[in-house]
């Protein structure tokens, strides 16, 4: 099922990180092997801040999937929007993962930064997907900003936990029941992926998982079906727990009583 | 005949030493005023197949399982094989598992055998992986010892230009400019990498020792009177400009996680390179116009040249005897 992302429609509900394969074969490989259809490329380090990227930039357009172009590695809000306004003359896309990291060893967002950004940018015409924590009120100050896409971690990025708040991931799906939400960072395995999926998340962001997998393409597509699975379930209507036991077929009524 | 060699890296002056072993006669032309500039001017300089395999394919592995038995006698005392020495800080030891996991060829340490292996790290590593049939060389050592021989051995060598001799003249031509043929061989794209030397009499080192860590694995290779290399950031692009603060910051970053010592080294210098390769990093003989080129190297220039150089030179006698005949 199609879901839309300021105005484009996408079928996958996988978007693909592009850091650190072995091999932009392996890159393409995995891209391919998931059927996902969105792509994020760091600007500052994959492309040395777009100073002749060259090879790469050429691979990843040929890989014919959309573009979504990031900040990462960005600590200031003048960086940041400098680092988006070059990604859109590269990309020629008003799409921006806007990235302000607040703390070196966790990789935390900067949230106080990440919403003063959020507008500017919003202001002059880019369609911003930030990454955010899972706390609601930056939520909603990145939607008054101009944010139609929200993306909260489930883990510090590259860390491979998985989601560590899942009452947070709840409410934020509760509390913004129209607004795509899609999980960015931190998981480290498909049944991650999953778990959001269920909780009724619109899609995942990921990298590091399946770019420092064994085969990162035969993970990529893992994540995919994980995905596909979480997504089917969640809208299949998932049962609710309880604490006794419910028989699946009638007890009484059989020929024989245990 | 003559067969000419564009470019005096590693890939062209091996290919000339492996050339002139065979008989043949050969001519070398770099527009660099001498042999060893480029990429192969900033390398690690590390024979390290099994390492390496955590990231490249079977066939870098296998290319370079005779780099350091080929480079022992071309260049007899130069290689120290001494193996690679794998550690994480503690924050970071399931990157070991992972390592381990891609590679073979190791055996697990505890603190003591880092300690055996390397006093100067004593009590600072819980666990490490060592990589006993690894080696390393000075690369800059090996390709100044390197061009010398070929000039003793009746090579021509020249430099500083462009060859004024017409193509036609020589019965084969090998492209080994590396990153200089990117956009005249397809898919051929640079990765950009920063380097950067230490000078410290406070520690000793007789080892490559490489430091994982989730966001840069780095590599510190001891080159002798108190000097240690470290490298190398991988960036794809093709921009060969003054190594960035940012790697820098991070490369030191690491050597003082590996010991605190390093905090008072002498920077000795810092560099930057454009390294050729193809998309699946790994390195081909390619057929080019006026003839092949050997080329994708990418972080393997040491390791794979003398694996390519006797492939380019099997291929260069096959065409020539076809030829005669």
């Amino acid at each position: 099922m199609a879901f839309c992302l300021y105005g484009t429609t996408v079928r996958s509900r996988l978007l693909l990180g592009t850091a650190r394969y072995p091999s932009p074969l392996d890159l393409s490989a995995a891209v391919r092997q998931s059927g996902t259809e969105i792509v994020t490329v760091s600007l500052r380090r994959e492309t040395a801040g777009g100073r002749t990227g060259g090879g790469f930039i050429e691979m990843i357009r040929d890989l014919g999937v959309h573009v979504l172009p990031n900040t990462a590695g960005c600590h200031a809000v003048s960086e940041a929007v400098l680092t988006a306004k070059m990604a859109r003359d590269l990309f020629r896309t008003n799409w921006i993962k806007l990235e302000l990291i607040g703390h070196q060893d966790t990789l935390q967002p900067d949230v106080f930064q990440l919403v003063e950004a959020a507008r500017i940018l919003s202001d002059e015409g880019f369609e911003v997907f930030p990454y955010t924590t899972d706390d609601l009120v930056v939520g909603e100050r990145l939607l008054q900003a101009g944010c139609k896409v929200l993306m909260p971690w489930c883990a510090p990025i590259g860390s491979a936990m998985g989601p560590q708040n899942i009452p947070a991931l709840r409410s934020m799906r509760a509390e913004f029941p129209d607004i795509p939400l899609i999980v960015d960072a931190g998981m480290g395995r498909p049944s991650h992926a999953t778990t959001v999926m269920e909780l009724g998340y619109d899609a995942v962001l990921l990298n590091t998982a399946v770019s420092g997998a064994g085969d990162p393409a035969s993970m990529a597509r893992a994540f995919a079906l994980a995905i596909e699975a979480g997504k089917l379930g969640y809208d299949a209507g998932l049962l609710e727990p309880r604490d006794m036991a419910v028989p699946s077929t009638p007890v009484i009524g059989k020929g024989v009583f245990a | 005949m003559s067969i000419l060699i564009k470019g005096a890296g590693v890939a062209g002056l091996v290919l000339a030493y492996e050339l002139r072993r065979r008989g043949l006669n050969v001519t070398l032309n770099d527009t660099a005023p001498s042999g060893g500039h480029g990429a192969s001017y900033y390398a690690g300089g590390m024979l390290a197949p099994w390492c390496e395999r955590e990231s490249a394919n079977e066939t870098v592995f296998e290319l370079g399982l005779s780099a350091a038995d080929w480079w022992e006698q071309a260049l007899p005392g130069l290689v120290h094989r001494k193996g690679t020495l794998v550690v994480a800080q503690n924050r970071d030891r399931v990157e070991l598992e992972r390592f381990a996991k891609r590679t073979n060829g190791y055996q697990w340490l505890d603190e003591n055998g880092v300690a055996a292996l390397e006093p100067a790290l004593a009590g600072r590593f819980q666990r490490g992986l060592y990589f006993a049939g690894e080696a390393h060389l000075d690369p800059r050592k090996a390709l100044r010892s390197l061009q010398e021989k070929l000039e003793n051995c009746g090579v021509t060598m020249s430099f500083s230009q462009r060859l004024a001799t017409p193509l036609r003249t020589f019965s084969s031509v090998v492209d080994c400019t590396g990153p200089s043929a990117i956009g005249t061989i397809k898919g051929l794209r640079g990765v950009r990498g920063e380097m950067l030397m230490l000078e410290t009499r406070d520690i000793q080192l007789t080892r490559t020792v490489r430091v994982l860590h989730p966001r840069h694995p780095i590599y510190i290779v001891p080159r002798g009177e108190g000097r240690f290399m470290l490298g190398a950031t991988m960036i794809e692009s093709n921009d060969g400009s003054e190594a960035s603060a940012r790697s820098i910051m991070e490369l030191l970053n690491i050597a003082f996680a590996l010991h605190p010592a390093f905090g008072e080294a002498r920077i000795l210098e810092t560099g930057a390179g454009v390294r050729p390769a193809f998309i699946n990093n790994t390195p081909r003989i390619v057929k080019t116009r006026d003839g092949i080129a050997i080329t994708g190297l990418y972080r393997h220039g040491f390791l794979a040249a003398p694996a390519l150089a006797k492939e380019a030179a099997d291929l260069l006698q096959r065409s020539r005897r076809k030829g005669a005949a």
